[in-house]
């Protein structure tokens, strides 16, 4: 099947270097201390934060640093063929796994000692790109609940086919069989947290690959300061000032 | 300040240690021996005891938590170790003596069955099954077979694993080899379809954690591929009208066929500290308790990565990272190296085992009043069995004139079973078959003088007086034999040589004493 047709477009229009549409939304949960919604294309993933708040299962709490906490869940209705479980199986616990660590080697827990911080995420729309998007959501939603952080952390994802790299691939290229290379990066310390790579790639393609998803990456970052930026803006002036 | 002035004198008395056979933790004597063990092996050392003004007591954290079981059995590490660690690996040591890039000793044995495999490195210890069964394939994919990968985490191997729904790790474990195996194609599953859309060999592979050293997942992949390299499917043929219905021969019927494997991801982790650009490959257990991420690279032999996993932890630059990847390629190659060669091995012995069996099998009905007849056909199999296995060493042999005495061997021993089968006719006991044959490229055989010489010694001993004994001699023989499996194909081997030689110097009369002497006679010099 061809993924990259001869005049350079993908299936659905784009340019090999070319990420989907992002759309950013703070504020979406009303009772958790800090949410967002987050849309890669046709992906959207909800998150919600809760905390610092105290533990509830005392024997892990810890003295000197916060507990993390994450959930990924998704939603029946979020792919094509209804769901039979939407958590608990092998996959979503991995991915909980991974963003968990993901976010936990961003917050800056030795503040918060004593406290648990909990994420959860929810992919109401799956379209390939599910863990990058529900790292940028978290990483939203923490910032709305102003969890204190290192940096903000930007996650996307790159394949390739046709013996071309491509980033942020949807759910047709992802399932392809070939390469999938999800990168979560910290822009301002120039530094990769998360990534996941499988399929057979040799080295220096994976190298190609790699600083491509690392470019998309810095790509989101900046979208999301804006995101902030205006949400900042906006509390501003309903408080008046 | 004070303390500051330790750690100093705890760096340079590390940077200036010279041999010693001891180990001196600079902490703990209250610590339980067995994480004593754990975290310093004695080791062709490099450290000297150092000397710490304040000795930490071992901290009463179990006080300090709740009733839960899960938390209390938690073994943390103290503050002081974790610097200790730390401190060693600005100066590139590590605590059990190793360099930061140096892998641990990898050994990898194998059970009798086949696609069973237990390795160890180091202080880690993984058990890997492969198993089979037919059943219906995926509907997406209807002429393929299916692999599934299942952890257990024995609470034995570490006191905070628990019995029952596999927790995090070992789910994560459970992925990070099933992409390493399934994603780069690394097993054939179209030669694994029976009947498209109906009949297919799933493949299931089980590791079990018996000890964990650190660094799990390396060794649970070796385990992996190991026993699958080792797996051997039994061999189904489609019958019936219209050809749908599957026949699955047993293993005696037709030899079992093996997995078609094409490359073997080996997978290779690293552990990142918070210090800058600190980096270990293969870390231990308190490593990994003191380290701020790992990466795991999964890549074969020919230098494609087939899978990496870096679950979160501490950043790293993208430098960093592709400089991981080429040190995991070389890391690689030595591991594949060793597996082939391990399997290597196991499928020699195999074979050899093979032709033991169908030895044993005929040496055993020597001493027991069995049918004639059921020994007949039994020493036809063997004839036959022996025929084409000594084909097949034949080809590895250097064509010498061992093989002339196979030649004769063969004849020989024909005649031999034909001259049992006719004593046994006439109730006397019958004639030792086996010994030393010239195929088994593992044995010299036996000096053809000194055999004589050994004979000739023996004198006319009574027959019928020492065949009791000899019967019981041979019954304790034959247990020895089955009790020795290493002992057991040399001394077969040259005790079929024996006879050979035997048939050649043209004795005429035999007994079993003098089969069974030579044998005992050659074990001593075996165990000797």
């Amino acid at each position: 099947m061809e993924f990259v047709n001869p005049e350079g477009l993908r299936l659905d229009g784009r340019r090999p270097m070319e990420m989907r549409q992002l759309r950013a939304e703070i504020g979406a949960v009303a009772r958790a201390d800090g949410s967002a919604v987050f849309e890669m294309g046709n992906t959207k993933v909800i998150a919600a934060v809760y905390g610092p708040r105290e533990v509830q299962n005392k024997s892990q709490q810890s003295n000197d640093q916060a507990l993390v906490r994450c959930e990924y869940t998704m939603a029946n209705f979020s792919t094509g063929d209804r769901k039979r479980k939407p958590k608990g199986d092998r996959r979503s616990t991995e991915i909980s796994l991974v963003i968990r660590q993901t976010m936990e080697a961003c917050i800056l827990t030795h503040l918060m000692p004593r406290s648990q911080i909990d994420i959860y995420v929810q992919v109401l729309q799956a379209d390939g790109g599910t863990r990058s998007a529900c790292i940028n959501a978290a990483t939203l939603a923490l910032a709305d609940a102003g969890i204190p952080m290192r940096d903000l952390v930007t996650s996307c994802s790159s394949g390739y086919l046709n013996s071309t790299p491509l980033l942020d691939l949807n759910y047709l290229e992802d399932s392809a069989g070939g390469p999938d290379v999800t990168v979560g990066f910290l822009p301002k310390l120039d530094r990769v947290t998360l990534l996941q790579m499988d399929a057979k790639l040799p080295v220096d393609i994976v190298e190609n690959v790699m600083q491509l998803a690392i470019e998309g990456c810095k790509a989101i970052a900046t979208y999301i300061r804006e995101v902030l930026l205006e949400n900042t803006k906006q509390l501003e002036y309903r408080r008046g000032l | 300040r004070a303390h500051s002035s330790t750690e100093q004198d705890c760096c340079t008395t590390l940077v200036a240690a010279s041999g010693s056979s001891t180990i001196l933790p600079p902490f703990s004597v209250h610590r339980p021996a067995g994480t004593l063990r754990q975290l310093f092996r004695v080791s062709s050392s490099t450290f000297i005891s150092t000397q710490l003004a304040t000795f930490p007591t071992y901290p009463a954290f179990c006080a300090g938590a709740s009733m839960d079981s899960r938390l209390a059995n938690t073994w943390r590490l103290t503050v002081n170790e974790k610097k200790f660690i730390e401190t060693a690996l600005a100066s590139d040591l590590r605590i059990d003596g190793r360099k930061p890039l140096e892998y641990r000793k990898l050994t990898i044995n194998f059970g009798r069955e086949d696609g069973s495999a237990d390795v160890q490195l180091g202080h880690t210890h993984v058990m890997g099954f492969v198993s089979s069964q037919l059943v219906q394939p995926y509907r997406e994919r209807p002429n393929e077979g299916t692999m599934s990968i299942f952890t257990e985490f024995s609470p034995m191997a570490d006191p905070s694993f628990e019995l029952g729904r596999p927790g995090e790790s070992a789910i994560e474990l459970g992925r990070i080899i099933d992409r390493g195996l399934r994603e780069s194609r690394a097993v054939d599953m179209e030669s694994l379809c029976v009947l498209a859309g109906k009949l297919v060999w799933a493949i299931r592979i089980d590791l079990h954690i018996l000890d964990n050293g650190g660094n799990l997942v390396d060794a649970a992949n070796v385990a992996a591929l190991a026993a699958l390299l080792t797996f051997r499917r039994p061999e189904c043929s489609l019958g019936g009208e219209n050809g749908q219905e599957v026949v699955v021969h047993p293993p005696e019927a037709k030899d079992p066929l093996p997995l078609i494997v094409h490359h073997l991801p080996i997978a290779v982790t690293f552990g990142f500290f918070s210090t800058e650009y600190t980096m270990v490959v293969d870390p231990t257990h308190s490593e990994e308790a003191v380290m701020g991420g790992r990466m795991t690279v999964t890549v074969n032999a020919s230098g494609d990565i087939c899978a990496i996993q870096k679950a979160g932890g501490v950043g790293v630059p993208q430098s960093e990272i592709m400089r991981c990847l080429r040190l995991a390629s070389d890391k690689a190659e030595s591991i594949t190296k060793n597996i082939k060669d391990a399997v290597e091995a196991f499928n020699t012995e195999r074979m050899l085992r093979k032709i033991k069996r169908h030895s044993t099998a005929v040496a055993a009905n020597v001493s027991i009043e069995n049918d004639v007849k059921g020994q007949k056909d039994k020493l036809a199999g063997q004839r036959v069995n022996e025929s084409s296995m000594s084909q097949m060493e034949r080809l590895k042999l250097k064509p010498d004139e061992s093989s002339i005495s196979q030649n004769d061997g063969l004849g020989s021993e024909t005649r031999s079973s034909d001259q049992i089968s006719s004593q046994r006719a006439e109730g006397n006991a019958p004639l030792f078959l086996g010994g030393p044959s010239s195929w088994d490229p593992h044995t010299h055989g036996v000096d053809p003088d000194f055999l004589k010489a050994s004979l000739a010694a023996q004198g006319k001993s009574n027959p019928k007086a020492e065949q009791s004994s000899e019967d019981s001699d041979d019954d304790v023989a034959m247990q020895e034999k089955d009790a020795s499996e290493d002992v057991k194909p040399p001394s077969l081997a040259t005790d079929s040589s024996e006879t050979v030689e035997e048939q050649k110097t043209s004795i005429v009369k035999k007994t079993l004493k003098d089969a069974v002497k030579p044998k005992n006679r050659r074990r001593k010099k075996t165990r000797s």
